[in-house]
């Protein structure tokens, strides 16, 4: 405990470099797979290639593409930039299903409804489909924002500051408290991402609070959450 | 605005036949009620009104002008459109969904919201249900929001299909007392689609009876279709066939009312007749209320 108390700002810098490695490809990941699951949504083909590289890539175990990724980018391999490119690639991945299950989960009778009503293509989706796939949406997000922040530890085994270089550190020393500490920090980031991710939703989705999701959007919620934590 | 249907055909993409050949034409002002059983085409033909569905052959027209010249999203905005289970969109609140078409068509949106209001008015919904969402509303009173949101933009037509097919008996009956109430009021063009044979001899002033594939068993007025049904298949559709709808007074001392009976002896609602004379509503429509509302649908 004592160790902790006198490590506090490093605690609290890395803690910062680590949500720094997190947030890019999070909101990176968003912004990709939406239009992709999208995509897969609308096209059987589609859905089929999409998924099966999605797992894929999920497969490749992060260590290799830590390493692997400098190389194809031509990048120095301390920057961490690496590393927030093969989150990226874990990201979307991961919320390619989510997002196609998010817009196969919108009622067909709403989007008739709503041609009927005279929406064009652009307005159905923005104005439609779009917030009605939002609590799939936000619970891949949930998953990936996990995820993320479990992933983005490998980034010290190739010498990248994240809350990673307190196992490696610990594990080094042969020094337990340092390696807890890194894996207490670690689930506080993820707990406080998690905090605010479910706030935005509510913010954004309060037609959500008391509805009974339809049983398309149920089904994708109950799906299996992707194990986490590869090391 | 008449809508015309000429030598319709609608064939879909997987090769089934929802339409061969059909042409009605809906006179302006009144309500046209499509009636048939499952699968015969009724939304398919509805459809083709807004360009949902485009025919394969033939074409729609509306005021002689062919629908097929107008763009469909303008189309749409043009004309109301109500569904079973409502179709509101979840995530908008009552007066935004009612306000939705005048908004896509460029009103401001707290003048949409004020005139949304006054819509709640006119379909009897309480002010009170205004800012709630449809998914904290009963279905009759979402299909109430949906008949508000197919008038908002004051459309000359209005398309409904079974719009209160999900709905419990006694929350129907008031629905559809209030469409009729409003479509003496406003008179707007009104294309009817139900499998409810009762609900189509209610509400429509034209009743069309379709078989599988669109084909017209018979067009006409309630009252000519039940006095005259043009074939077997009618007669069995509407019921009098097997005794529903021939009813026969029971003389009873129950004051001035006498109590009709179904070919079955099942009593099936009363006629007013003081001094044992019955009171006649003159030829033609309205003769129709003995029909008894207990009958569940000729089993459509
Ligand atoms: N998009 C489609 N693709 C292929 N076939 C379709 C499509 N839509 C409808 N059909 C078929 O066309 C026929 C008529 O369908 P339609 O929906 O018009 O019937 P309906 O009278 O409205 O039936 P219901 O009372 O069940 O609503 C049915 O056999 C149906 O399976
Ligand atoms: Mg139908």
């Amino acid at each position: 405990m004592a160790w902790v108390l006198d490590h506090l700002d490093l605690v609290w810098s890395l803690t910062l470099t680590h949500v720094g490695l997190c947030v890019p490809p999070i909101v990176l990941g968003f912004v990709i797979s939406v239009p992709l699951g999208y995509w897969a949504s609308r096209s059987s083909a589609a859905r089929s290639v999409l998924l099966t590289a999605g797992n894929i890539a999920y497969t490749i175990p992060g260590i290799a593409l830590v390493v692997l990724v400098p190389v194809v980018l031509g990048l120095p391999i301390l920057n961490p930039l690496n590393v927030v490119v093969a989150l990226l690639l874990y990201a979307v991945a991961i919320m390619v299903r989510s997002a196609a299950d998010a817009f196969a989960s919108v009622a067909a009778e709403v989007r008739q409804s709503a041609t009927a009503q005279g929406f064009a293509a652009t307005q159905l989706f923005w104005r439609v489909e779009l917030p009605l796939a939002g609590p799939v949406l936000l619970a891949g997000v949930r998953v990936v924002s996990v995820s993320t922040i479990s992933l983005a530890t490998v980034a010290a085994l190739v010498g990248i500051p994240s809350l990673g270089s307190f196992f490696t550190d610990g594990f080094q020393r042969n020094f337990a408290v340092e390696t807890l500490t890194g894996l207490v920090a670690v689930l506080v980031v993820a707990a406080v991402f998690d905090l605010i991710l479910g706030g935005l939703g509510r913010l954004l989705m309060p037609w959500n609070r008391r509805r009974r999701l339809s049983s398309s959007a149920a089904k994708a919620l109950s799906q299996p959450i992707p194990t986490t934590g590869r090391f | 605005m008449s809508i015309e249907f000429r030598h319709v055909r609608k064939t879909y993409p997987d090769g089934t036949t929802a339409v061969e050949d059909f042409s009605v034409t809906i006179p302006s002002h009144s309500t046209t009620v499509f009636v048939g059983s499952s699968g015969c085409g009724k939304t398919t033909l509805l459809r083709m009104i807004n360009r949902m569905v485009d025919p394969s052959e033939g074409e729609v027209l509306i005021d002689g002008e062919p629908v097929s010249g107008i763009e469909p999203v303008a189309l749409r905005r043009r004309i109301g459109y109500v569904m079973q289970n409502s179709g509101l969109l979840p995530h908008r609140t009552v007066l935004d969904n009612v306000a939705t078409v005048p908004v896509l068509t460029g009103t401001p949106k707290a003048k949409a919201r004020q005139e949304a209001l006054a819509q709640l008015d006119r379909v009897g919904l309480d002010r009170s249900l205004a800012n709630r969402y449809p998914g904290q509303l009963s279905g009759g009173q979402q299909q109430r929001v949906g008949v508000a949101r197919g008038l908002a933009a004051d459309p000359n037509i209005l398309l409904m299909d079974e719009p209160f097919g999900a709905v419990d008996p006694i929350v129907r009956d008031e629905l559809q007392q209030e469409l009729l109430r409003l479509q003496r009021e406003l008179g707007k063009t009104t294309v009817f689609v139900t499998h409810d044979i009762d609900e189509a001899f209610l509400l429509g002033s034209q009743v069309v009876i379709l078989q599988r594939g669109g084909i017209i068993a018979q067009i006409g007025s309630p009252a000519e279709i039940l006095a005259h049904p043009a074939s077997d298949f009618v007669a069995d559709f509407v019921g009098a066939k097997r005794g529903k709808r021939r009813l026969t007074a029971e003389e009873r001392s129950a004051g001035d009312d006498v109590l009709l009976v179904d070919a079955g002896g099942y009593p099936a609602g009363v006629i007013s007749a003081p001094d044992g004379r019955l009171i006649l509503a003159g030829a033609g429509p309205k003769s129709r209320s003995v029909s008894n509302k207990t009958d569940q649908a000729g089993d459509a």
